[in-house]
């Protein structure tokens, strides 16, 4: 499964795969959410107006899919040096369970899922696909992200 | 807004498109309520040590703009249960992005009836920078 290389070998993979990072917390804001919306420049009332969403089969404001991306992440870092300054986002796949609301207090952990490395118009390249689970003070993951990066 | 039903889905067809015109503003203001403040992003010196051509999106921000696209489509009526985006080229701001999808697979699975889309970005230049996938559930008319 992992391709390694000149830099990465099975051993190092072997290693990295399944670091955790220590927990981090986000309290949801509404002013955030509502931040998040305008930036990405979205107008659905279900992340931008109360009353509106109110009406709404949500019931109140919810947050739009990629809001997650403002909660606190610590990327946790293979057991050896990774001699590369430059870094790219390849991708994320989202899996969605709960909706985040305003008051909402997640917590996030991330795990590293993979490392291999390739070749290409960059140089070499290594992708670590990183796990992100998101947990509500419910108890329950409201979402995961793998989210995968390119380091070069 | 009319409500978007499962039962008014059909494999085949298109999600209406939306579009897209990012400044260096927009990333900005996306770095500041995203927190990701990597340079590449906005300081285009930085960006231009890089060997970019300047300062270039966020992925993330591509990946709201696909979510965008399916709540805009499904609307009340349905929940986004899966997003995935691979970003294959680079988009600059002041070129206009157009997000685009349609339904690949129409099924039920433990009593959900989910819908399996592709969607894309293109750029202006016609090119397919980000490409993705998603499932959204929807209500029935019969529930």
């Amino acid at each position: 499964m992992a391709e390694t290389g000149p830099f990465l070998t099975e051993e190092m993979c072997n290693q990295a795969i399944g670091v955790e990072s220590p927990p981090q917390v986000l309290e949801v804001e509404k002013g955030a959410i509502i931040r998040f919306a305008q930036a990405i420049g979205d107008p659905n009332p279900l992340w931008n107006d109360e009353g509106e969403a109110r009406q709404s089969a949500a019931g109140g404001m919810v947050a739009p899919p990629t809001f997650l991306r403002s909660a606190p992440v610590i990327r946790p870092d293979p057991p050896f040096p990774m001699p590369f300054e430059r870094m790219l986002d390849a991708g994320s796949d989202w899996e969605y369970f709960e909706p985040v609301r305003p008051g909402d207090i997640i917590t996030t952990v991330a795990r590293i899922e993979n490392m291999s490395e390739r070749s290409g118009r960059l140089g070499l390249m290594v992708f670590t696909v990183l796990k992100i689970t998101y947990t509500n003070q419910f108890g329950r993951v409201v979402a995961t992200q793998l989210s995968t990066l390119i380091r070069y | 807004m009319a409500k978007l039903y499962w039962e008014d889905i059909q494999e085949e067809q298109e999600i209406p498109s939306i579009t897209k015109d990012p400044t260096t503003r927009q990333l900005v203001r996306y770095a500041g309520a995203s927190g990701d403040f990597y340079e590449i992003h906005y300081d285009k010196d930085y960006a231009m040590g890089n060997d970019l051509p300047g300062p270039i999106l966020h992925g993330a921000l591509k990946s709201a703009f696909l979510g965008q696209l399916l709540t805009d489509w499904i609307r009340e009526g349905g929940t986004l249960r899966r997003l995935t985006c691979q970003y294959r080229g680079m988009d600059v701001p002041g070129d206009k992005l157009t997000a685009s999808g349609k339904v690949t697979r129409k099924y039920q699975e433990s009593g959900r009836r989910l819908v399996d889309c592709e969607i894309w970005l293109d750029n202006g230049q016609g090119e397919r920078t980000t490409l993705g996938s998603a499932t959204v559930e929807l209500a029935s008319r019969e529930a």
